[in-house]
């Protein structure tokens, strides 16, 4: 399967299958686009008539331009076939192994974000701060079940995980403690509103946090509209000095400040290069996900414009790239060479297999945002997953589960897409959430055309 | 221009054979949380079977 597309006066060919990325002229995109459905008398026929203005296109030029199409088809660089369809499945079949724990150490927040899906932290439950025990008990679990996975990741997460601090130094000094008998790496994240942040939590999570999300949405009026106090204020004045001084401190350990966009921003570029503005480089900004009847909710119509507004950003960072300023999309961030094996693309994000999220309670859940909903209980950090049958469902999950991925060029890019957004939109994780589809695929378009643009346009 | 250019990619058929170690992050660990995506993971073993 291939995929070609025009974006930014480059002409763009995508090998699905093999992962490789093809630039061409107008006539070799127009052949390679009849290639498999045509005869080559067809297609010279074809191409002679549409460039008869074009002296340089003659039979002998449309030949060699077949010849090394020919050529890529046979080392398995164009139209190569679909060998991954049962590699999904054995490999998590045979794949015990979690490597990843989504600690929700507050169901508590100090702001009320209109559009979280947390429930402003509370996930449709009590608020409850995890305890040390509980945490010890779920960095157990997960040495437990890792295998011989040496990496191991744990985001502190909430509601606001700065509401349980001491318990988050707590749990980190006791995963430290253990690391090096049990012959394993954490990488701690911390993703937090900002508003406790301090010089102390500075610089503990300088020295210990891998990474830490900041949660920004953008400009003022934009932030302040939606991540609101208790008092009903609007919080970028407290975060935004604060996260400056985060990231300033931060040294070479990552970080995202990381927005959320909705229908009353869909200019959203404008928080993006706002937050470049304030001095940030490492971005993230996630279109909101809520039901559609919410007043911020994304619309049809909004669509062309955010399809738009990726490609005015892409084109943006491309600029700053040149002018020695670049900024960092995540959406962006593909490396064409180092990036993911076969398995992790056709494996599916790992929620209810590798990944985990667990309550302030103890109660495992596929990831975050099936917390509280009882149906996707899957067990707690003493007994283990004893639901067994949700999670072989999310076992079956990957790029293939789905028959609306059957022919779409993306799904080893997204592999098959988020389980939690297929369910809210579709009622079953094996469904799609197409309009988050229209949007990843936008995004990997512009994301592969600034490889091509850093590759040719120098 | 010439008619067709390739870009360096990593070889999917390739890492088929080597690749799975599982080493690497979880793909909504770092910062999306609501809309997964592989193909922003870095490999942590890619040097090997590039």
């Amino acid at each position: 399967m291939i995929h070609q597309y025009k974006l930014n006066g480059y002409n763009i060919v995508l090998d699905v299958y093999s992962g490789s990325v093809h630039v061409v002229d107008d006539v070799a995109y127009d052949i390679i686009a009849m290639y498999e459905t045509n005869t080559k008398d067809e297609i010279i026929d074809a191409i002679l008539k549409k460039y008869a203005d074009n002296p340089e296109v003659n039979r002998e030029e449309i030949l060699e331009i077949i010849d090394g199409i020919d050529d890529l088809k046979k080392n398995g660089k164009l139209f190569a076939e679909d060998k991954y369809a049962g590699l999904a499945i054995n490999f998590k079949k045979k794949n015990n192994v979690i490597k990843a724990l989504c600690l929700h150490v507050a169901h508590t927040c100090n702001l009320t974000c209109d559009y979280c899906f947390a429930s402003q932290g509370k996930y449709q439950g009590e608020r409850a701060l995890m305890s040390f025990e509980v945490g010890k008990q779920a960095i157990d679990f997960l040495v437990a079940n890792s295998g011989t996975r040496r990496n191991l990741e744990i985001d502190f997460f909430g509601g606001e995980p700065l509401m349980g601090w001491d318990v988050v130094k707590q749990l980190v000094a006791y995963a430290r403690s253990i690391e090096k008998e049990k012959n394993k790496n954490f990488r701690f994240t911390l993703t937090t509103n900002g508003v406790l942040v301090d010089d102390e939590v500075i610089e503990f999570a300088n020295k210990e946090m891998h990474n830490v999300v900041l949660s920004l949405d953008g400009r003022r009026e934009i932030h302040d509209r939606l991540r609101r106090t208790v008092n009903n204020k609007g919080s970028y004045d407290i975060i935004v000095p604060k996260f400056q001084k985060f990231v300033e401190s931060r040294g070479n350990k990552g970080y995202y400040v990381r927005g959320t966009f909705t229908h009353d921003n869909v200019d959203f570029t404008n928080d993006i290069f706002h937050m470049a503005d304030l001095g940030f480089t490492e971005l993230s900004m996630e279109p909101v996900v809520c039901s559609p009847d919410e007043p911020y909710a994304l619309t049809e119509e909004d669509l062309p414009k955010l399809f738009e507004q990726y490609e005015i950003l892409a084109k943006d960072m491309l600029r700053r790239q040149k002018e020695g300023k670049p900024i960092t999309f995540y959406h962006y961030m593909i490396d064409l060479t180092g990036g993911p094996c076969i398995y992790k693309r056709v494996t599916g994000c790992g929620s209810g297999t590798e990944y985990m999220a667990v309550t302030p309670w103890g109660e495992l859940f596929p990831c975050h945002q099936f917390v509280g909903d009882p149906a996707y209980s899957l067990g707690d950090v003493w007994k283990g997953v004893t639901n067994t049958a949700v999670q072989d469902k999310f076992r079956m999950c990957n790029a293939y589960a789905r028959k609306e991925c059957q022919d779409c060029w993306a799904k080893l890019y997204c592999s098959g897409g988020c389980a939690a957004n297929s369910y809210h939109a579709s009622g079953d994780i094996t469904g799609i959430y197409e309009y988050g589809c229209k949007l990843f695929k936008k995004r990997m378009e512009c994301a592969i055309m600034m490889k091509v643009a850093e590759q040719f346009d120098k | 221009m010439k008619h067709i250019q390739t870009l360096e990619t990593r070889d999917l058929a390739a890492s088929a054979k080597n690749g799975g170690c599982g080493e690497c992050q979880t793909s909504c660990q770092s910062a999306c949380k609501t809309s997964c995506g592989v193909a922003n993971q870095q490999c942590e073993n890619c040097s090997e079977d590039k």
